[in-house]
């Protein structure tokens, strides 16, 4: 296998973007990674891209070659993948593969959701699609139902209080404000969080991420040609990606995530280090509970600490290990088919020194973690300097 | 959400009645229903059980933000279910309030509306289950 690396990221403003469609952002985001990347265009020769829900959420399929018309790139071959809200993690896991196989030299990856031309109702709805539809959404779930059984064992397992989830998203939103893509760059405290609206007890409004439009890219490259295009290139060391069941209830267990904790061994073997040796990570923060299992399903807190540990500031922009940085998709937004590219965005503008207003000190190795659904996939990438 | 009348008719048997399937390779019940075994693949030996619709509370919520076709019942208490037989399932808890109801609290299954479409379209029958 080839070493590869990443060599270009753009992304969107993350928010509602009432004046720009679905192939505006996509094609912002891309044209901005390739520009980064010092490209002509003729030197690429792939590209993958994640979306969830393009053909309900805009009416359009096929997006691969709308993009390769549109980005100007034809006739190169562009492929859609999809995950439910892990589509950009394992777009990014596509491309990954391509140029460490040998099969392709120069690669782009995209994530794109345009999810604010339909009402909230709609757009719930049709988010539902990525549990399951016959067994969960039909007999009432929602997506906030299904995380509020998650966070009812979590606090039934382990003594989690709705205060540590809270302190979840007050960090992010902290954290969001530094972010100048970020969709809310505003503090709030523990008050608006424990005040905010019941949506799914005890989920409130201020512990789910919001309904966005945004997208996100990087180029990729083999690490040998990687410095003919960039100074300082950040090389994707290590990959992995994990299934569970579809449906909650199938799980084992319902305070962990197994998908993340499958697909976290597998990236750290393949990187050869362990959750001590990660200096910050992205993690995937659709509700702030899935936050709190993701910092112990990746191994970073023992099981039933991550609440703890958030309330204690161990995961604060200056804390022991600074989790979402961005903001997460918390406050940074959560575009779902872009999320995962967004991430990893973070993860190298951090290991290249340019994520201004918030970036981690001295930072080596960054972790990115992206979830689809309720938790049935999970990708985790490790990045490093060259 | 896809609620056509084929798709409807064809889950009756589980919907209304619990019936699922169990694999008499390892003993495991499961519901819904699979074709093939997860733990034994092509060891496994599916076999239609009929679930006697008595179980314990996992996991539960008080959803307050409906989605479409459930509007009407807000809010409502929606569970997973650990039926004796061991298999679990996402199901609504009728005649009580998120705070009556505790992890662990016994149920037993109920035959109701679970939603419908708009006035002149199907009603969509099955299990919930309620408080014993
Ligand atoms: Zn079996």
């Amino acid at each position: 296998m080839r070493r590869v690396a990443i060599i270009g990221t753009g992304m969107t403003t993350f928010g509602e973007h009432w004046d720009r469609g679905f192939r505006d952002l996509v094609i912002e985001a891309g044209a901005k990674a390739i520009q980064d990347a010092n490209l002509q265009g003729n030197e690429i020769e792939a590209g993958y891209v994640g979306t969830m829900a393009s053909g309900r959420l805009v009416g359009q399929e096929h997006i691969g070659a709308l993009i390769a018309d549109y980005m100007g790139l034809n006739p190169i071959p562009i492929t859609r993948v999809e995950g439910a809200c892990a589509s950009g993690g394992l777009a990014l896991r596509q491309g990954f593969m391509a140029v460490a196989s040998g099969m392709h030299d120069i690669v782009v990856v995209g994530g794109i959701e345009k999810m604010t031309d339909l009402g909230v109702e709609e757009v719930s709805d049709i988010l539902g699609g990525a549990g399951d539809q016959e067994w969960e959404l039909f007999l009432g779930a929602t997506f906030p139902g299904l995380y509020a059984f998650m966070a009812r064992r979590h606090m039934f397992e382990y003594k989690t209080t709705e205060e540590m989830m809270a302190s979840v998203a007050v960090k992010n939103h902290k954290n969001g404000a530094k972010n100048k893509f970020a969709q809310f760059q505003k503090e709030i405290s523990i008050e608006t969080v424990l005040k905010s609206k019941v949506i799914a007890d005890p989920l409130k409004v201020f512990d789910c991420s919001p309904i966005t439009d945004g997208a996100a890219a990087v180029v990729l490259a083999p690490v040998e040609l990687a410095k003919k295009y960039c100074e300082n290139p950040i090389e994707i060391i290590a990959s992995g990606q994990a299934s569970d069941a579809i449906a909650l209830h199938s799980r084992e267990s319902l305070s962990k995530l197994r998908a993340t904790e499958v697909a976290a061994k597998k990236a750290f073997e393949m990187a050869k280090l362990s959750p001590k040796n990660v200096d910050f990570a992205e993690v995937h923060d659709c509700f702030t509970i899935a936050e709190i299992m993701a910092v112990e399903d990746l191994g970073f807190f023992k099981k039933g600490e991550g609440g703890r540990a958030t309330l204690d500031g161990k995961t604060a922009l200056d804390g022991e290990i600074p989790i979402n940085t961005s903001g997460g998709l918390k406050a940074c937004g959560h575009p779902v088919g872009a999320t995962g590219v967004k991430q990893v965005v973070e993860v190298t503008w951090q290991l290249q020194g340019r994520a201004e207003g918030r970036q981690v000190k001295d930072a080596e190795i960054g972790l990115t973690h992206n979830v689809g659904g309720s938790g049935a996939t999970a990708v985790v990438h490790i990045m490093k300097r060259v | 959400m896809q609620k056509s009348i084929p798709l409807t008719w064809r889950r009756i048997p589980e919907r209304y009645r619990l019936l699922g399937t169990k694999c008499t390779n390892c003993n495991t019940n499961y519901f819904p229903t699979r074709i093939v075994c997860p733990k034994c693949r092509r060891r496994g030996k599916i076999e239609k059980v009929q679930f006697r619709g008595l179980g314990r509370i996992y996991s539960f919520t008080e959803i307050s933000a409906p989605p479409a076709g459930f509007e009407d019942q807000v809010p409502y208490v929606l569970a997973i279910v650990e039926l004796e037989e061991g298999p679990r399932l996402t199901t609504q808890i009728v005649d009580v309030v998120g705070k009556g109801v505790k992890i662990g609290d016994g149920v037993a299954i109920v035959f109701r509306v679970i939603q419908r479409d708009d006035p002149e379209g199907l009603i969509h029958y099955g299990f919930k289950f309620r408080l014993v």
